[in-house]
This record gives structure tokens, C-alpha cells and sequence, in this order.
């Protein structure tokens, strides 16, 4: 199947045959007096891509911060698969098969691209000190088949000509793609992007675009915070709306962007 | 593949090198001097175990000292008259990094959350009880003889070949410290050996990852607390063998030869020489425990010049020690020999 029609074809049978990865219950989470999440429940299935939208403050990186472990939340439960992902340290959410980016892009600046991306492969490897030190066959094995890995990665991203640049001397979409390939690096079964294409002029945005489909061709299910509603308009599956806290909608871009409480919200008088 | 006729000949040459230096030095500079190469090699293993604490995985540790002090006093526990026992350095050795790796994990688990000043200030006070400990230990039950420290350390001795006499071999006679610069030698090649691997393998790219971005690291799934505490634990082995060397080395170790300053040099050695950088680290050890003594030679300089000593020797050691370590960090704020992490940029892909 030809990527573009990827989203119709799963749109249609979205009900009937897909299995949900992501299943969030009633997730609230509270910062002293300010509510930043109120009973967030909401589903993506294998193989789509969500979209999670709203104003600023709307809780949406709140909400992805709760996901991934970095926030312990106050109520309701997260479940990816069969497994409870809630309560988890952020390297056990990743184990599972969690990953994430982040909206102020985090790399590690001093690091290489090729680097970076091997930092992503330490929770698929086991090498222990004695390992590292003897370099060990099973060692050494382990690390020609990490490189190659984060070789190929770069490739896929499209950045492998600064695999040996410093993260931090990368432009900024390649930063953002950098961020992609290191998480991709983990294996995910479900990779969350914290806006991935804030600051990309349109030509990144376009390769964005296609990336993010090619990953979806290849089976991995994308959960995406994005402002730019074009873009989530044109590639999610689905989409769910938050706007102070409160998840608004949850549907197809069509029937979202109808919903008049997130025309209210979010899309303005702007949207037809 | 590598060229590696230049690479050999350059190892061999390096070999040579550090092999004859002890006789260089005795000869050209007399047998102070090999003794104080004998304690640079200490310090090298020092800083690089502090290394990986400070350098790689960005934890500052103000209280490295005490892994120092707990490989020495373990080290005088069992091979002296202290307890009566005299059991073998190759036992004794591992015994006390060891120890001081438990410590290592004991002292990291309560101080994972902290970073920064307040690191250094919990690690500072955790050097001071130790220290303080070895110091008070001495009653009801004397286990460290308190401040005045345990005297008559056994010397590396293996069989009857032992390393405070000199010794015939192969037609040359080797002093005590000479035997010894040999032997910390090995020691020392075997940390940067260890070192080295560390920081090319998935477990040194974890501490940097660590040191770069905690949040980040641990979202790439990267154990943090497993991860620090490894670092403190290998430092910690580091600074507990060295310990045993010195005490074995100097025959004798009161609390005194560990304190806080003491922890502060080992964090300039790496500051200075650049931190996270094996060869810098090296380099920031050696010449901050040869400067001061060759600093020593200014008192008799002012006496050929104005016939008295004007100033101190000491005082002018410790005055340009801060000068320099000023002027290094404004103009050489990535220390005397920084890593050189962009050379990989024009490195061809390997894998």
C-alpha cells in the first residue's frame, strides 16, 4: 500500500480490527493548585498516527511527561500492550517500548550524531564492565552490530553524512531528526514526538512528513504533539484535542475539526 | 586496517621510555626524584579514578580522598604489626578496592538526586568522617591507632623478593624505588588500560549521556541510578588501590595524608589537565605532583641571587599554584590537553 493512503485505509477500519498499543485511563495530575491533567483517558491503536493537539498550556507535554515516567501521576493508569506503564521509571517506560523526543530538542550536545544514536541502543544491549574492559567476542559482536544499527538509523533519517559531527554543531532539523533516529535506536513499539516540527522551515516539514509516514509504513505507531494543524490535519489518523487539562475530543481529523467546542478552543473562527 | 609499523615503533619507543626513565631521572636529577616519580604514578591513578567520576559521568566528588584513605588503612589492617597480620599484597590490594567500591556504592546511593554543589558538598562531608573516623578510631578499641597512624607497613614482598631492598637482576641493581616505579607502572597502565575501554564502550557512553543530559539519558532508557553508582563504585576501586600502593610504599599512614586538600588536588590534577580526557588527566596528574617540588628549587635560586630567602618557597609554591590554576582556567577553560572529541569528525566511519 502507497504511504499517503496508509491514514484512510486505517481510519476505516479503525473499530473493527485494530488493537489498541496505547490505552491512557483518567490520568490526572495536579501541580499544587494547578490541575494540569483531569481525568485524561484516551486510546491509540497499533499502527496509527495520533495526533494530541491543543493551545498552548494545554497540558499537552503534561501529559507526555506523565506517559514516559518523568511524572508520577495522581490517578488513572497508563497501559501499553498488556503492560502498565504507570508508576514506571522513564528507563522502564523506554524498556516497554516507549520512547520519546522532546519539544526543546535534548541531545547530547557533546556527543557525535553516531554517538547519540548508539546512547539509544543501551537498553537493547547487555555489555557489562568486564565486557567493555576484556572486549569479549559477545562484547565486541554486540557493538559492530550497535553500530551498524545506528549507521543504518542515521540513513533512514537522512542525516548519515554528520554521523561523526557533534550534535550540537547539527542544524536544527537535523537535530530533530537526530532525536528521531536516537529513539528509534530503542526499538520502540510506540514513539511519542514532542513537536517535531517546531522551527522547520517548509521543506523540512515536508521530509518530516514523509519520515514520519515511512516509519508508519514500518510499523511503528506515532503519537504526535504538533502545532502546526495542516500537518496533523493531513497525516494523523486520529486526533484528540486537550485544551486546560481536559481532553475535548477525541476522532478523525474530519470530525474533530467540526466538534465545536474545539473550534472554540483551538481552531478558531479561521477553520471552515 | 591501520598502518601499524609507525604505531608499533611508537609503543616500543614509549615502552623504552618509561622503562628507563627511573635511571634517567636517578641520574640526572638525583633520588628524590624517582620517589616523586613513584608518587606521580600514584596520583595518575588517583585522578584517573576520579575521572570517571568527575569526568565522564559529570558527578562532582569533593570527598574522593576517603576511597584513598579506606585501600591504605585496609592495606595497614592486614599486612603490619598493627593486628599481627601480614597477609600478601595480592590479596591485601584487592581487598581494599573493594572495600572502598562497597563505600563507592554506600556513598552514592543516598546522594543520586543531588547534582552539582550540593553533590559536592554531601561527598565533601563523607571524606571529612572518614577521615575523622580514622583519626578517633582508636578507642575503646584501637582499630586505627588514631592519629598517630599505623607505622611499619609491609612492603610489596613476594616470596622473599621484596620491594624496600635492592635487588640484582640481570646484571643492574635496582633500588626499592625503583622496583616500585616498576610496579606502580604496571598498576597505572593497567587503570588507563581499563579506562580506556571503559570510555569507548556502551557503559562510558551511558555516563557521558548522563553527564550531558540526566533527563534525556535516562528517556533513552539509560539506568541513571545503576549507572552513577557503577561510576562511584569503579572510582572508588581506583582510589582503594592506590591507597594500598601508598601504604605499602610509605610504611606508614596517620589520617593526616588524607584530607581535604588532598581531594581538592586530585580534582585540579583532572580540571587542569582536561577533564574526561585520558592523556589530559595523565598529564594534570604528573605535573601537579612534580611542580611543587621542582617550585622547592626557587628558595635556592633566591639565595645564589640575593643571598636570603625572601620568599617562602612554600608560600611561593601554593601562590603560583593558584596563578596558574587561574590563567588555566581563563585561557584554557577545557584544561592543558582538552579532549580532542572533534578530530572524530574527520574520522572515516569504522563500523
Amino acid at each position: 500500500m502507497s504511504a499517503p493512503k496508509a491514514g484512510n485505509l486505517l481510519s476505516d477500519r479503525l473499530d473493527a480490527e485494530l488493537t489498541p498499543l496505547l490505552t491512557v485511563s483518567g490520568v490526572s495530575k495536579a501541580f499544587g493548585g494547578l490541575q494540569a491533567l483531569s481525568g485524561i483517558s484516551l486510546r491509540v491503536n497499533a499502527g496509527e498516527i495520533f495526533g494530541l493537539i491543543g493551545p498552548n498550556g494545554a497540558g499537552k507535554t503534561t501529559l507526555f511527561n506523565a506517559l514516559t515516567g518523568l511524572y508520577t501521576i495522581d490517578r488513572g493508569e497508563v497501559r501499553l500492550g498488556g503492560l502498565r506503564l504507570d508508576g514506571r521509571k522513564p528507563h522502564q517506560v523506554l524498556q516497554a517500548g516507549l520512547a520519546r523526543t522532546f519539544q526543546n530538542i535534548r541531545l547530547f550536545a557533546e556527543m557525535t550524531a553516531l554517538e547519540n544514536v548508539l546512547v539509544g541502543r543501551h537498553a537493547r544491549t547487555r555489555s557489562g564492565v568486564v565486557g567493555a574492559v576484556l572486549r569479549l567476542p559477545a562484547t565486541r559482536r554486540e557493538e559492530a552490530d550497535s553500530r551498524a544499527h545506528a549507521h543504518a538509523l542515521l540513513q533512514r533519517v537522512g542525516i548519515a553524512q554528520h554521523a561523526h559531527r557533534l550534535a550540537r554543531n547539527l542544524s536544527y532539523g537535523d537535530q530533530r531528526r537526530l532525536e528521531i533516529a536516537r529513539a528509534l535506536a530503542t526499538e520502540p513499539t510506540l514513539l511519542a514526538l514532542d513537536e517535531p516540527a517546531a522551527g522547520m522551515n517548509p521543506a523540512e516539514r515536508a521530509a518530516l512528513r514523509e519520515l514520519l509516514l515511512k516509519l508508519q509504513a514500518d510499523g511503528v505507531t506515532l503519537l504526535l504533539i504538533e502545532h502546526d494543524v495542516k500537518l496533523v490535519m493531513g497525516l494523523c489518523t486520529r486526533l484528540a484535542v486537550l485544551d486546560y487539562g481536559v481532553k475535548i475530543a477525541e476522532g478523525t481529523p474530519d470530525v474533530v475539526s467540526r466538534d465545536p467546542r474545539v473550534v472554540a478552543a483551538y481552531l478558531g473562527d479561521e477553520m471552515p | 586496517m591501520k598502518r601499524t609499523p609507525p604505531r608499533w615503533l611508537a609503543f616500543s619507543l614509549l615502552a623504552l621510555g618509561l622503562a628507563l626513565l627511573p635511571f634517567l631521572v636517578d641520574a640526572g636529577m638525583g633520588r628524590s626524584w624517582v620517589r616523586l616519580l613513584d608518587l606521580a604514578l600514584l596520583y595518575v591513578i588517583l585522578a584517573l579514578g576520579l575521572n570517571i567520576v568527575v569526568g565522564y559521568a559529570g558527578l562532582l566528588d569533593l570527598g574522593y580522598v576517603a576511597f584513598y584513605a579506606l585501600g591504605a588503612y585496609v592495606y595497614a589492617w592486614l599486612a603490619s604489626p598493627h593486628f599481627g597480620l601480614h597477609l600478601p599484597f595480592w590479596a591485601v590490594l584487592p581487598l581494599g578496592a573493594a572495600l572502598a567500591a562497597l563505600f563507592g556504592v554506600l556513598l552514592g546511593a543516598p546522594t543520586l538526586r543531588l547534582r552539582g554543589d550540593y553533590l559536592a558538598i554531601v561527598t565533601l562531608g563523607f571524606g571529612e568522617i572518614i577521615r575523622i573516623f580514622m583519626n578517633n578510631l582508636n578507642a575503646p578499641v584501637n582499630i586505627t591507632n588514631g592519629p598517630q597512624g599505623i607505622n611499619l607497613i609491609d612492603p610489596v614482598r613476594l616470596g622473599s623478593f621484596s620491594l624496600n631492598q635492592p635487588h640484582r637482576l640481570f646484571g643492574v641493581t635496582f633500588t626499592g624505588i625503583h622496583l616500585t616505579y616498576y610496579l606502580f607502572l604496571l598498576f597505572t597502565l593497567m587503570v588507563i588500560f581499563i579506562s580506556m575501554r571503559l570510555e569507548d564502550s556502551r557503559i562510558g557512553r551511558a555516563w557521558v549521556a548522563i553527564r550531558e543530559d540526566e533527563i534525556a539519558a535516562a528517556a533513552t532508557g539509560i539506568n541513571t541510578r545503576n549507572l552513577k553508582l557503577l561510576a562511584f563504585a569503579m572510582g572508588a576501586t581506583f582510589g582503594g588501590l592506590a591507597g594500598g600502593l601508598f601504604a605499602s610504599f610509605q610504611g606508614f599512614i596517620s589520617p593526616e595524608s588524607f584530607n581535604l586538600m588532598e581531594s581538592i588536588m586530585i580534582l585540579c590534577m583532572i580540571v587542569l589537565g582536561g577533564m574526561g580526557h585520558i592523556p589530559g588527566v595523565i598529564f594534570g596528574a604528573v605535573v601537579l605532583t612534580l611542580l611543587p617540588e621542582a617550585l622547592r628549587y626557587t628558595g635556592d635560586w633566591q639565595r645564589d641571587l640575593f643571598g636570603h630567602v625572601y620568599v617562602d618557597p612554600a608560600d611561593l609554591r601554593m601562590l603560583l599554584f593558584g596563578v596558574a590554576l587561574v590563567a588555566v582556567m581563563l585561557y584554557r577553560p577545557a584544561g592543558l590537553l582538552p579532549s580532542t572529541r572533534r578530530r572524530r569528525e574527520f574520522a572515516d566511519a569504522k563500523g
